[in-house]
């Protein structure tokens, strides 16, 4: 790919890598596993690319690699959010059901 | 790739930027949580858009992958959460692993120049891919304790694991330098192998303990490694550069106030072999003579209490006592006590982990609160009930300068009016560090498997009603 391009992909990199640090600096010791595993689900955005390596040309070995990046960043998509929503569902307010 | 793909992944950071941010409040970290899973369908959606994929094979994948995903999640106890992250994690780092391959495949095969850049995040990507996949595997292990949970020592480690580490290097530098030659795959493949029995070695050196700081950082690496995985693509990817730079960062943040909570640097936690038994043996003995107290006494005490604070730890979890805990909570509101639980932020095994077995058990989210709100007000606490909880409340952090914990931030619960600890025996915690609160003149110990405890305590209580 066109080496001009570098700069700008390293630009988003850093204002990514700022912008993961504002956003977590403040959350609440309460919610660092759901926040955990949340982020964690979405480390399986490498999905992304496990799709692009699967194309119909090309050898087998790249296809059968990308299929089995698929099958494991799935799980990782699928139970990581999966996980977090049923640990979220947990919390509760006071007074807003539960058995309590 | 399409235009429209290319806005399809702004809007898919944007809806991942703002769902982080609402993860990070109790009353809107659900939608939060759902949000950030629709940036992923986006994203995902706009990829499968491109042209000249496999579709049947994709369409396979993501069934088998989402089968397995879901199943797991319903099934497992939260208890067992702390490993379920951390198997999941690793996948994300095997996933990425696999996708550097594919990416070096296809340019190898077809003998194209690789970019600069390129070819470094195909290794990059490979290398911490590989790392989070065993590592975190090994972690899985530590925490379901289908491994021994003590730290893996031998000599000379740290020279064996520098070696490894100056190889990586200096195989990366060679392997880039020329990536097409045949050499190269051979070179590539043996970064495979590397990668992968690396991340064990620098996982087993780690008390499990420790753990919540692993996976902190496991975490971190598994985003750091999708991001790679970003910039190896032919045409670089910029969600997966965005989605895995925020993972990234937030799994370093949070590693570094699991090390703050601990008042330890990560390289002491990552090399020292904490909790190994050579460094707990350090710290003056305690001795004394521990006061032992009956449920029925322990109940008497409790039932003229107008302020009592339970301290939950991982005993709390292994005993499986969270919904017999809360059972008496609950109890003693009914019999006009506050009733608040104190919790540590790396009481557990996991950050959180506790917040999570209690929003289980139905405990309102208001009533759990942080050790640095307890700690200003924890004299004006009648009864702290520590359960399976040691290192978190051993006032050796705060009064033994030769203590291996000291100066770690601690619940102060000796400075409340009566201590109950909870316990099985009088075996010092985790980290095999003694416990001078067992000792003190306003503490009671109350013997027994957590769980049973807490039972007899219940039944005192119903008997009265």
């Amino acid at each position: 790919m066109d080496p001009n391009l570098y700069p700008l992909l390293f630009f988003v990199f850093a204002l990514a890598i700022f912008l993961g640090i504002e956003l977590i600096a403040k959350v609440p010791s309460q919610l660092h596993t759901p926040l955990m595993s949340g982020s964690n689900a979405i480390s399986g955005i490498t999905i992304v690319g496990a799709i692009l390596a699967v194309v119909v040309e090309g050898s087998a070995l790249t296809r059968i690699l990308g299929f089995l990046a698929v099958v494991f960043a799935t799980i990782n998509v699928f139970g990581g959010y999966a996980v977090t929503d049923r640990m979220l569902g947990m919390f509760k307010a006071k007074g807003s059901g539960g058995s309590k | 790739m399409s235009g429209f793909s290319q806005y399809a992944y702004i809007a898919a950071a944007i809806l991942f930027c703002v769902g982080l941010k609402m993860l990070s409040r109790a009353d809107t970290a659900r939608r939060g949580n759902r949000l950030s899973a629709t940036a992923m369908l986006i994203a995902v959606v706009a990829t499968m858009l491109s042209s000249g994929l496999s579709y049947s094979w994709i369409i396979a994948g993501v069934l088998i992958g989402g089968g397995i995903g879901i199943a797991v999640a319903r099934m497992v106890k939260m208890t067992a959460m702390p490993e379920m992250v951390a198997l999941f994690n690793g996948f994300g780092g095997i996933a990425s692993l696999l996708v550097g391959w594919a990416e070096y495949h296809k340019g190898f095969s077809n003998l194209d120049a690789f970019g600069s850049l390129t070819i470094v995040a195909i290794y990059l990507a490979v290398l911490i891919g590989g790392i989070t996949f065993t590592g975190s595997l090994i972690a899985y292990g530590k925490l379901s304790e289908k491994l021994p949970g003590k730290p893996y020592l031998y000599n000379g480690q740290q020279i064996v694991n520098a070696i490894i580490a100056v190889a990586i290097v200096s195989g990366g530098i060679i392997f880039c330098m020329n990536p097409t030659v045949g050499v190269a795959y051979f070179l590539f493949i043996l970064a495979v192998i590397i990668s992968l029995v690396f991340g064990v070695l620098v996982v087993i050196p780690i008390g499990g303990a420790d753990m919540p700081v692993v996976i902190a950082l496991l975490n971190s690496y598994s985003g750091l490694a999708a991001c790679a995985a970003g910039f190896a693509l032919e045409t670089p990817n910029t969600v997966l550069i965005v989605a895995g730079a925020l993972v990234g960062a937030s799994g370093l943040i949070l590693t570094n106030i699991m090390c703050k909570a601990m008042n330890r640097s990560l390289a002491n936690v990552l090399f020292s072999g904490f909790g190994s038994g050579s460094t707990a043996a350090a710290g003056a003995a305690v001795t004394g003579e521990a006061n032992p107290v009956s449920a029925e006494d322990a109940f008497l005490i409790l039932e003229s209490a107008r302020s009592v604070a339970f301290v939950p730890g991982y005993g709390m979890a292994v005993a499986q006592a969270q919904h017999a805990v809360v059972e008496l909570g609950n109890l003693l509101e009914e019999n006009g006590c506050e009733v608040r639980y104190a919790i540590h932020p790396v009481a557990g095994r996991m950050p959180g982990h506790m917040n999570v077995l209690l929003a289980e058990a139905n405990v309102p989210y208001e009533q759990l609160v942080e050790m640095d709100d307890i700690n200003p007000i924890i004299s004006t606490i009648d009864v702290a009930v520590v359960i399976g909880a040691n290192d978190v409340v051993n006032p050796a952090a705060r009064e033994d300068e030769s203590s291996p914990i000291y100066g770690m931030p601690i619940i102060n619960v000796d400075e409340a009016r009566t201590v109950f600890v909870l316990k099985r025996s009088m075996n010092p915690g985790f980290a095999g560090i003694d416990n001078p609160l067992f000792f003190k003149e306003n503490t009671r110990m109350l013997f027994g498997d957590a769980k049973v405890s807490v039972g007899a305590l219940i039944a005192e209580f119903k008997e009265l009603a």
